[in-house]
């Protein structure tokens, strides 16, 4: 009858991964994963901590502001009443704490990402080496790589922000690197024509005649971040998420209704000014960036007095 | 086979000895394929790679306008693209001001671009995230010039071009001409001695073309850059070039003066080119002097008639002390008119006069007066004398038969005034026809 080779034997892949990670990888190389945690957990707990500190009348004022500059008076609206809604719902703690791991997550992106993506233009090696890693990253699905990070990184709101790194970093690689290379090829020789160095024809021509394009990717990784939020939260990660767990959990379709409420709002502000600055990014409008620096400053200062008085 | 190797005096800027550039897999192979005499197709038929540039060797005076023309596809960006190492020559020297700069490493190279070459390209190739003023202080900026010297320095470019006024716009707000002139302005700024300029004027319309080539002309004879250039047109060609090489296939088939490519083209595929040119806009009056035989104003009417045999001349000038032509003696006047004592009598001085660097056009009206034309110098002097029917000849494409009926209709416009006005214009139509 049986005809299968797995009647027979069956590869213990499972057995060889567990050992490799448990017993050599999480012992060995434990200060590593310590050290990739640290600033993570830095940049977290700073954002999360400003954001809970910042007063909810500021935020309300501020941010449909910024939204105002950047994309409009339609996005500044719905931005109002989104984060009026939010509060109004109860789920602002949450909505803060959901918006610091998002944050912190697109900003690791970045930092990480588009380096690679600029490596990635300028040498066809190394983008096929990396190619399909990044093919890799975008099909296996988050919960299969969820165990292994709590084995190397513990259970928590860190661990959460890894993995949705992982998840959402794919798009700003590969947009870094078909921006730059999209860059018309005459402008590049004029560039070089001149004598620039790569470095300053990546600075003063690619990286500003990409910057629409690595947008895009920016704005993909942030909504592949926010779709991470419940997910991350499986693994001990909170805010919005854990709303939704919870509810999940005790099926309480109200409260898990109310945290997807707040992702999805969370979700359509950033994608439009996200967008927005990216369609801004390539018309010239050096007043912007001047305007941006400013209101936040006034974020600041306004706040420490709020706080002051209160 | 390859190209003749053109030498140009010790004031020689530019020099490319041999040059090969080979787009494929086996470049060296490629290389002997094309000194074993392949042509490129061949080549491509059975290596796959394409010889873009193969053996060609040519240099470049101080000063200069060079110009290389051929049809699309022929190797003209790739070879331009060479002289700055844009693309890697596969073999060759290139020398710059007789340095060799293949195999010259990425600091040497970059310096080389920063201070000596300059480039203006097809379609523009202007920053579209910089404003105008700033696209033109681009190659300041990457010296390290400060923000204030360099604005001034480009300003100044800008004014070489009338556009001043449009430094603070982005270029993409300007017309096709205006964006090619902060092009040009760009590559002025950074005071280049030699300016490679890959088909600056091809994407514009024929009218802004052709100021924008007359305003090349001007800024040259301000700043005497060396400029190589290149074009897909002959005209463009002729009208700007001091030489020109014709392009096909990755060689260079000819290279010479407008009036040696036109007047003697090499193969059927140069005079495919230059039977549509206007030669009345390329030949000039010097090309057609002859010996400037005079009489002088003391001659009698016998020693006259004893030169016009002597020489076998219709017709004579007559000069001053000074050798400035006073007349036209004609010899059937002296032969016919008995009565005359004097040989000032017979003369004719309403003559036409022309300078040696006229263009053959500004002749027509002269040339219908039936009479030659004296050539004068600059102080007046005679020092050539041009015969119509020479002019028509060449104008003629060395037809015999055109040329007769441009003396026919040369000669009628000598007794029918009114004639003159549509003589130029038949004519050239007969030219291109
Ligand atoms: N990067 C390249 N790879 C392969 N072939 C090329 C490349 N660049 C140009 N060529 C080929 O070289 C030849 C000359 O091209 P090019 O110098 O652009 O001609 P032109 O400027 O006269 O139109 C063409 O046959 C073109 O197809
Ligand atoms: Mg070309």
């Amino acid at each position: 009858m049986a005809d299968q080779i797995s009647d027979y034997y069956t590869l213990p892949l499972d057995d060889w991964i567990e050992f490799f990670v448990k017993d050599w990888l999480v012992p060995n190389f434990r200060p590593v994963f310590r050290a990739v945690q640290w600033p993570i957990d830095q940049v977290l707990n700073g954002l999360e901590d400003f954001l809970l500190w910042l007063p909810y009348p500021v935020f309300v004022v501020v941010i449909p502001l910024i939204a105002w500059r950047v994309a409009g008076r339609g996005v500044a609206g719905f931005t109002l009443l989104s984060l009026i809604f939010l509060d109004l719902l109860g789920i602002w703690r949450e909505t803060m704490v959901t918006l610091a791991m998002i944050v912190t997550a697109v900003t690791f992106c970045v930092i990480v990402g588009v380096p690679l993506g600029i490596l990635a233009a300028r040498s066809d090696r190394f983008y096929s080496f990396i190619r399909p890693i990044l093919d890799i990253m975008q099909t296996i699905p988050p919960f299969v790589y969820l165990v292994p990070i709590v084995m190397l990184f513990g259970v928590g709101i860190v661990p959460g922000v890894i993995a949705t790194i992982i998840f959402a970093l794919p798009p700003v690689i590969r947009l870094t690197n078909l921006g730059i290379r999209q860059v018309q090829a005459e402008l590049v020789e004029a560039g070089l024509a001149f004598g620039s160095t790569r470095r300053q024809l990546l600075f003063e021509i690619q990286i500003p005649l990409a910057l629409r394009t690595i947008m895009a990717g920016l704005n993909q990784t942030l909504m592949l971040s926010l779709s991470m939020v419940v997910i991350a939260a499986l693994i001990g990660a909170g805010g919005l998420g854990l709303t939704v767990f919870t509810g999940l959990g005790r099926l309480d379709v109200g409260r898990a209704s109310l945290g997807g409420i707040g992702i999805v709002l969370l979700a359509i502000m950033l994608d439009r000014i996200t967008q927005a600055l990216g369609e801004g990014g390539r018309s010239k409008a050096p007043g912007q960036k001047g305007s941006l620096t400013r209101v936040f400053k006034g974020i600041v200062q306004g706040s420490k007095a709020y706080n002051e008085k209160s | 086979m390859g190209a003749d190797t053109v030498t140009a005096g010790t004031d020689e800027k530019v020099c490319v000895e041999h040059l090969f550039k080979i787009f494929g897999a086996d470049p060296q192979d490629t290389i002997r394929r094309i000194r074993e005499g392949a042509s490129k197709d061949q080549i491509y038929a059975d290596t796959a790679s394409v010889a873009a540039v193969a053996d060609v060797s040519f240099s470049v005076a101080q000063g200069e306008i060079f110009v290389v023309m051929g049809l699309s596809g022929s190797g003209k960006s790739t070879l331009i693209r060479c002289i700055n190492r844009l693309i890697e020559p596969t073999q060759g020297r290139i020398l710059l001001d007789g340095n060799d700069i293949v195999g010259m490493d990425v600091e040497g190279l970059r310096r080389l671009r920063l201070n000596k070459l300059s480039m203006v390209f097809q379609h523009f190739a202007l920053f579209p995230h910089k404003t105008v003023g700033e696209n033109v202080e681009y190659g300041l900026k990457i010296r390290g010039m400060s923000a204030r010297e360099r604005r001034e320095k480009a300003v100044r470019a800008l004014e070489q071009v009338g556009l001043a006024a449009y430094a603070d716009v982005p270029p993409d707000n300007l017309s096709g001409g205006m964006q090619q002139r902060v092009g040009l302005a760009r590559g002025l700024a950074v005071d280049p001695e030699i300016m490679l300029m890959d088909e600056p004027f091809s994407a514009l319309d024929p009218l802004i073309r052709r100021d924008m080539q007359d305003e090349l002309l001007v800024l040259q004879q301000q700043l005497r850059m060396t400029i190589i250039f290149i074009t897909h047109d002959l005209h463009e060609a002729l009208r700007i070039g001091d030489r020109i090489a014709i392009m096909k296939d990755g060689r260079f088939v000819q290279l010479g003066t407008p009036e040696e490519i036109v007047a003697n083209p090499a193969d059927d595929y140069v005079s495919a080119f230059t039977r549509d040119v206007d030669r009345s806009r390329v030949f000039r009056a010097y090309m057609l002097r002859g010996d400037p035989h005079a009489l002088s104003s003391d001659t009698t009417i016998e020693t006259a008639l004893e030169r016009f045999a002597s020489l076998g001349r219709e017709t004579l000038f007559m000069v001053d002390e000074d050798g400035r032509p006073l007349g036209v003696v004609r010899r059937h006047d002296l032969e016919r008119g008995g009565e005359k004592t004097a040989l000032r009598d017979s003369l004719i001085d309403d003559f036409p006069s022309a300078q040696g660097s006229q263009e053959l056009i500004e002749l027509y009206t002269a040339c219908a007066t039936g009479l030659p034309i004296a050539l004068v110098d600059e102080a007046g002097r005679l020092e050539g004398i041009v015969d119509p029917l020479e002019v028509f000849r060449l104008l003629g494409g060395g037809s015999e038969e055109s040329a007769e009926q441009a003396s026919a209709s040369a000669a009628s416009g000598d007794t029918e005034r009114s004639a003159i006005q549509t003589g130029p214009l038949e004519m050239r139509r007969s030219d291109h026809g």
